[in-house]
């Protein structure tokens, strides 16, 4: 049964990844904002933001946009999964002898593999813009792996989306709150900046966590309560989704 | 086909009952399709056609009543069922990105057979695509799409067909090929069970007609069984039109023994198709 399971998610995983390759667009898509933003926030408002340290602002900022780029990206994810429904070749999926959750787990690969190359395109524009870190080897795969575990968390909310839209443009609204999160967190100005209410609310939310962690870790510093916290998120968001995306799938084959 | 299943008849429904919250699409459906034999079910739209093609295929699951296909239930063995079945629903599942060819290796491939290459390209042969094969799909028309759509489903071969209005939104010659290709199917042994709104549809291919009218059969019979419920035909002299389906076929088809490809015979059913209008 296992070997069933990865065999197929294979399969059709290397369909989806063939869809990205015929309209790369998608990748490019998915990091021209954050890229725009990044150039926003650096070259026009950056330089009246005080981040309290000394650090250019490039710095500061991108751990919050590789954030973006992600919670903006994993929208094709819903897009695609809801064409499928739609089209009759999800149908035509579970009407054969495959392993039913492959069907899901091929679009949450591929866009695990999207998602990481948009994120690779925005770093390396922030890496031309001045970005620098000290980060070790260890300390960057500390990040890429908060980085996947934050795509994997959104990408299972993306496929309740999915599942559930009824309408295109439903399959990938969701993500909007998603996107504006990072606006209200730690990602661009300090929270202590922050009326009393908003930066309660900003300092309890998902992202300042997730943000303050990767930013430690390029700047080497201790990473704190932060990674804990960061990580508790993402896993309880993860197992959550999860359940959720696949109740509604077993109701929706059923 | 061995004896041992020919005993067995293929399919068996027996008081399925399916309801979408108040709506009683199907209230107790019984029939029984023989192995290697082509069993139409004819319905209006809504009759309850779809739902019922869809629980047989394990897609959907009954409120009531049993189902077998080749004597596992759809139910409770609906693992064993999918490896009897293949489905071909309302709407061509062809994946638009993907080209003919990488279609069908798609589904070769999730059917663990090997050489998948091979057995594309041997389909593409049989449904006269081979010249498309490798074009995206999304370029394809209405008829080659339901070409591509019934090879893709003919893929292993499942020894049950499920055709679902096999050819609702094509034009008469690309009805024509896919009748002659459900022909060749039960020939070679396959039991087909299609849905069709279209009588003469059903009176062309079936062994067996069932009507299904608001959920329940309420005739099922051979077509000469379901003549003899009229009372006996009435001698009417009246001048033999020919129909403008067979005017168009004829028309068409001469035009089409130049040996023109796919893509031109489409162009030419347009244009022939507004000249009759």
């Amino acid at each position: 049964m296992t070997s069933l399971l990865l065999g197929d998610t294979g399969v059709l995983t290397s369909r989806s990844l063939r869809h990205i390759l015929r309209s790369p667009d998608t990748i490019i898509t998915t990091a021209v904002t954050p890229v725009a933003l990044m150039l926003l926030f650096v070259y026009v408002l950056g330089g009246a933001i005080n981040t309290g340290s000394n650090q250019s602002y490039v710095n500061y900022l991108l751990p919050g946009i590789l954030l973006i780029t992600i919670a903006s990206g994993i929208a094709y994810t819903a897009y695609r999964l809801f064409l499928d429904l739609q089209g009759g070749i999800f149908e035509r999926f579970q009407s054969m002898p495959i392993a039913r959750s492959s069907v899901l787990w091929a679009h949450v690969l591929t866009s695990l593999a999207a998602n990481l190359a948009s994120v690779a395109i925005v770093t390396g524009v922030a890496l031309i813009m001045g970005f620098r870190t000290g980060a070790s080897v260890a300390g960057w795969l500390a990040v890429a792996g908060i980085l996947v575990l934050f795509t994997l968390a959104l990408t299972w909310i993306a496929v309740i989306a999915g599942l559930s839209a009824k309408t295109v443009d439903g399959a990938s609204a969701f993500s909007y709150p998603l996107i504006f999160l990072p606006f209200i967190s730690s990602a661009f100005v300090p929270t202590s900046s922050m009326p009393a209410p908003v930066a309660w609310f900003a300092e309890n939310q998902p992202v300042t966590s997730i943000v303050n962690a990767i930013r430690a870790l390029f700047t080497r510093q201790p990473v704190g309560d932060d990674i804990w916290i960061a990580l508790a998120w993402l896993v309880g968001i993860l197992v959550a989704a999860y359940a959720i995306a696949t109740a509604i799938y077993r109701r929706r084959i059923s | 086909m061995t004896t041992g299943q020919a005993l067995e008849p293929a399919i068996r429904v027996q008081g399925i009952g399916k309801s979408f919250k108040d709506l009683h699409v199907l209230r107790g459906v019984d029939l029984e399709v023989e192995a290697g034999s082509i069993f139409a079910l004819l319905g209006s739209n809504g009759a309850g056609k779809t739902t019922l093609v869809r629980i047989l295929s394990t897609l959907l699951k009954a409120d009531s009543g049993t189902a077998t296909v080749r004597g596992f239930d759809v139910g409770t063995e609906p693992g064993k069922v999918r490896e009897s079945i293949s489905l071909t629903g309302q709407f061509a599942a062809v994946d638009e990105v993907l080209t003919g060819r990488e279609n069908l290796m798609l589904v070769a491939r999730l059917r663990h057979l090997k050489s998948p290459a091979a057995i594309a390209d041997d389909l593409l042969i049989r449904f006269s695509l081979t010249e498309a094969g490798n074009r995206k799909a999304s370029t394809y028309s209405g008829g080659m799409r339901r070409r591509l759509d019934i090879a893709m489903s003919l893929i292993g071969n499942p020894p049950v067909v499920f055709l679902d209005e096999p050819t609702t939104g094509l034009d008469p010659q690309a009805r024509v090929e896919v009748w002659q290709t459900i022909k060749q199917l039960a020939d070679g042994g396959t039991t087909v069970l299609l849905t069709t709104q279209y009588l003469d549809e059903a009176e062309q291919l079936a062994d067996r007609i069932a009507i299904l009218h608001r959920g329940k059969i309420i005739q099922d019979g051979t077509l000469a069984e379901l003549k003899q419920l009229l009372p006996p035909a009435k001698v009417d002299y009246v001048e033999k039109q020919p129909s403008l389906e067979e005017v168009f076929i004829a028309l068409v088809s001469e035009a089409g023994e130049a040996g023109t490809a796919d893509a031109d015979r489409v162009d030419d059913k347009v244009a022939a198709r507004k000249e009759l209008r």
